[in-house]
């Protein structure tokens, strides 16, 4: 890399540029502020038909200001964390609170929530890692995938690596910040021709390099997976078990999450108001989060409001056990905060898991999903209805392909469904899940 | 020849791009062929620099008050070198020498060896203006900003007694460009945005449901409260979440659909749009690669593109390559007649640029994008449109939707739908994906309204992770067959 990042260096220039901020806000009558600034600087390559395709260098960095007059909020950022920049977002935050409306719920988090143990979760590991060794490392994971019989075309592959830091702070006196890296490769190739044409990728992401999975079985996966979509036929129009795919169940759990979630609770915007202590999963089902894990991909000992992160428990043997909150949402809702400002961490099922062959014996004939498409959901009533493309299922056996279908149902039912969840389990992201079946949905095809 | 009117417009609109984003740093035109000469190393055959500064606001408006607002400045240079098939790019969030310089000579790393070409010599492009240079946010005071998002709430609340929850929005963006390339030209484009949007939930009998209404364009924030935006659009998403109160499960399994114009162009979008964008047919993984001069719609279908609408949201006088906006059609009477390009994408496959270059900000490279992208209208009476089925689906309006350029299958979620029954528009009824694939959708097109119209000014197009403004439009239309994803029968 050609621009040098010192990490310290960048969190203690943005704890100071945080703190001159929360300074001005005072001087400037603000009664209470907070500051959340960041930077992340990275290298990101690609490649195509063996080709070095773009290389990127990407420093983005901001600061925001939000300021309390009274029960009045405003807020203001800039890309640009310089003096006069900083003057100038404060001044315009106060000039906006002198306007917005008196909203009794407004404020930070009480000062007795802000988060006092901050400990090394682990989560920096830079990468040494030149422009021409990340186009080699790419151009390999390509090279992998195109070597496979029946590709014929590729979207090609990239490498980005890329470090932040991040600072929270805000007039109770709380300052945290901290450092992490995130490392990934993916490769998009094509099979078929004309009209026969279709597409898939495969990827792998880590905070360590060495954790990686290697650029050659990106490739070859990748290849794998678009390979085994080439014929596929529309299915039947009726009444089946779906079978998601980790990839796939991630985005239900992720649906859940955002119907808990304290935002859409108060703005009676989810099927799932006023649901607490209800039963949403079956009995064995529970599932939670771990947002101090060492070295997880969303770790964080504070929360967006500086409150302490710790292991909550959202569904608790099949029942609804709490609501995801930050410290406004809580207020709005007369609960305690949840340390959830800024989302859910390191998402975990607590299940017994099945085999996926286990699970396809389970499903007898019906449906495996791999891809949806779409945003058919309606948060409101859980009414859900999306594009799909995945396997027939016959008699606990992957059959052929299907595409072109839509897979439909609400959620609440679904949930209800679930009959079971796998063992295997994609652990690349914040939510980390196996395949789950579904006991009926609707399949729209011919 | 005579004087050109517009070329003295472009003239002044470079003097106040050069003035709001050069100037404060202590830069000026002279400084442009210095970071040119940076970003054209060896072997580099384009370079192009995009200066760009967005001042962005948002009121938001909840429980019947104005909580929460944000102010934001972004702003910084963003450098490009091409070489063949290669782009090098670096950006900064300053905007300085010691940043034309870094950026420069990381973005031209890209090629090792080679020529090095001398820019070409800077002509200011001659542009017409498609919307005014005005910045948005100031038109209004915060009081009136205010005032209109307490109207959508007052009339919202007022409109039935079953609304139970109204939110507001209100957002602008003032937004300043500067493009320098090396091929000598020198654009410069001033691009308000604004939007107001209104949610409601309404409850009755243990049911709850959502409406939603928005719109906006390039113009000022003044124009939305002279058409009364909030009145309108409060009531239209108190009457559409009314309407789903009563809604049934929408059918399941393939019927033939009448889209209503305007938004449901969001067909043409997915089905087509993406699809005939340069770099996915110039790297042959789009369904319509290689297609050009064949029929891929049916008879009567034309499809274009269109950057130079007045003051509409996806409208663009010059695009991010300083490429004039231009009306490009795609599909004439069903027939693929062009693709969207940028300049790379031109080069490579021996076409002219479209005007349809477009990245989300300086920190994002260019890649071909649409506009304004709609069908002509056709010669059908809408009535007899519904008319002429039997047993189908009437969608009105649409959430969002999503294709994959290669196999061609689109989707998209219909928000607001009927049932349509010997003719007549019955029941409506809720959650009704559509899905099928884009140049076979084209053909099921049997019928073609004569009451073409955009939407009102709502749409943000994702490609790769970055967002840009677009607009779509239609008549109504009709698919002879197409796939409904409900769950009813």
């Amino acid at each position: 890399m050609s621009q040098a990042f010192n990490a310290e260096q960048q969190q203690s220039r943005l704890e100071e540029r945080a703190a001159m901020a929360l300074d001005l806000a005072r001087q400037m009558g603000a009664d209470a502020c907070e500051v959340g600034a960041s930077v992340d600087q990275g290298i990101g390559v690609s490649v195509r038909l063996g080709e070095t395709e773009t290389v990127e260098l990407s420093r983005d960095q901001g600061i925001a200001v939000t300021v309390y007059v009274g029960q009045r909020k405003g807020n203001a950022s800039s890309s640009d964390a310089g003096d006069a920049s900083i003057r100038a977002a404060v001044e315009k935050a106060i000039s906006i609170a002198r306007y917005t409306g008196e909203d009794p719920a407004t404020g930070l988090a009480d000062a007795e929530l802000m988060a006092t143990d901050l400990p090394d979760l682990d989560l920096h590991h830079p990468w040494a890692l030149t422009t021409d060794e990340a186009i080699d490392l790419a151009l390999r994971c390509e090279s992998a995938g195109r070597e496979q019989a029946g590709i014929t075309n590729s979207e090609g592959a990239s490498l980005s690596s890329s470090e932040m830091v991040t600072v929270y702070a805000n007039s109770h006196g709380f300052l945290g910040s901290r450092r992490g890296t995130r490392h990934s490769l993916s490769c998009l190739l094509i099979a078929g021709s004309g009209d026969h044409m279709q597409r898939d990728h495969d990827f792998t992401t880590a905070r360590r390099s060495s954790d990686l999975t290697s650029p050659e079985s990106v490739g070859m996966s990748a290849a794998e997976r678009t390979l085994r979509r080439l014929g596929g036929q529309r299915p039947r129009t009726g009444r089946l078990p779906v079978l998601f795919s980790p990839e796939m169940a991630r985005g239900l759990v992720g649906n859940l999450l955002n119907s808990i979630a304290g935002g859409a609770l108060y703005r009676e915007s989810s099927f799932l108001c006023d649901q607490l202590g209800e039963r949403l999963f079956p009995e064995w089902f529970s599932l939670g989060e771990r947002p101090r894990e060492v070295g997880g991909l969303a770790s964080a000992a504070f929360d967006g409001d500086g409150v302490a992160t710790r292991d909550n428990l959202f569904i608790d043997r099949g029942r609804l056990a709490s609501y995801m909150l930050s410290a406004y949402s809580a207020r709005r809702l007369g609960l305690e905060t949840t340390g959830n400002a800024g989302g859910a961490r390191n998402v975990r099922i607590e299940a017994p898991l099945a085999s996926l062959e286990s699970l396809l014996q389970q499903l007898g004939t019906g449906i495996m999903v791999t891809e949806m498409m779409g945003q058919g959901l309606n948060p409101v009533t859980g009414d859900y209805s999306r594009g799909a493309a995945g396997f027939w299922v016959e008699n606990g056996k992957i059959s052929h392909p299907v595409e072109e279908f839509t897979v439909a149902g609400n959620l609440r039912e679904m949930f209800a469904g679930l009959q079971g969840v796998g063992d295997d389990v994609d652990r690349r992201g914040s939510i980390q899940t196996g395949s789950w079946l579904i006991d009926s949905m609707t399949i729209a095809g011919q | 020849m005579t004087l050109n009117p517009m070329r003295q417009k472009s003239n002044d609109v470079l003097e106040q791009a050069s003035a709001l984003l050069l100037a404060p740093d202590g830069l000026d035109v002279g400084a442009l062929d210095v970071g040119l000469g940076h970003a054209m190393g060896v072997g580099i055959d384009y370079a192009d620099l995009f200066f760009q500064r967005t001042w962005h606001e948002m009121w938001v408006l909840e429980d019947g008050e104005v909580k929460d607002a944000s102010y934001s400045i972004d702003g910084g240079v963003g450098v490009r070198s091409l070489s063949g098939e290669k782009t090098g790019f670096a950006y900064s969030s300053q905007i300085s020498s010691d940043a034309l310089l870094d950026t420069g000579r990381t973005a031209s790393g890209i090629a090792r060896s080679g020529t090095r070409h001398r820019p070409a010599s800077i002509q200011v492009a001659a542009a017409t203006a498609r919307y005014q240079g005005v910045d948005p946010l100031s038109g209004l005071s915060a009081e009136d900003k205010i005032a209109m998002l307490k109207e959508a709430d007052r009339v919202a609340r007022a409109e039935d007694p079953s609304v139970t929850q109204v939110s507001a929005s209100l957002t602008g963006v003032h937004e300043v460009v500067l493009v320098c390339a090396s091929d000598g030209t020198l654009a410069a484009d001033i691009r308000p945005l604004v939007r107001f949007n209104v949610n409601v939930i309404v409850a009755r009998d243990g049911r709850r449901e959502r409406g939603s209404a928005g719109g906006g364009g390039r113009y000022s924030m003044e124009r939305l409260r002279d058409e009364k935006v909030a009145d309108k659009y409060a009531r239209e998403a108190v009457r559409q979440a009314l309407v789903n109160l009563e809604a049934v499960a929408a059918p399941a399994g393939q019927m033939p659909v009448v889209l209503a114009n305007g938004w449901p162009g969001i067909l043409l979008h997915e089905a087509v749009g993406h699809g005939l964008e340069g770099d996915f047919n110039r790297k042959g993984s789009s369904a319509f690669a290689g297609r050009l001069g064949q029929q891929v719609a049916a008879k009567g279908v034309t499809v274009v593109d269109d950057a130079t609408l007045a003051d509409c949201r996806g409208s663009l006088s010059v695009d991010d390559e300083g490429t004039p906006g231009q009306y490009t059609p795609l599909i004439e009477d069903g027939i693929l007649t062009g693709y969207m390009q940028d300049k790379l994408n031109a080069r490579l496959m021996g076409m002219q640029p479209t005007g349809n270059a477009r990245r989300e900000s300086y920190a994002h490279t260019t890649m071909p994008r649409m506009t304004n992208t709609y069908m002509l209208a056709g010669r059908d009476d809408p009535e007899e449109i519904v008319k002429s089925v039997k047993r189908g689906l009437y969608a009105v309006s649409f959430g969002g939707g999503q294709v994959d350029i290669t196999s061609g299958k689109f989707v998209f979620s219909a928000s607001e739908a009927y049932l349509i029954e010997d003719g007549r528009i019955t029941t409506p009824v809720k959650g009704a994906t559509l899905i099928g694939n884009g140049p076979e959708a084209m053909s099921h097109v049997s019928m073609i309204g004569n009451d073409m119209a955009l939407d009102s000014g709502i749409g943000i197009c994702g490609k790769e992770g970055q967002g840009v403004p677009v607009g779509v439009g239609q008549p109504t239309l009709k698919l002879d067959e197409i796939t409904v994803g409900g769950t009813g029968t």
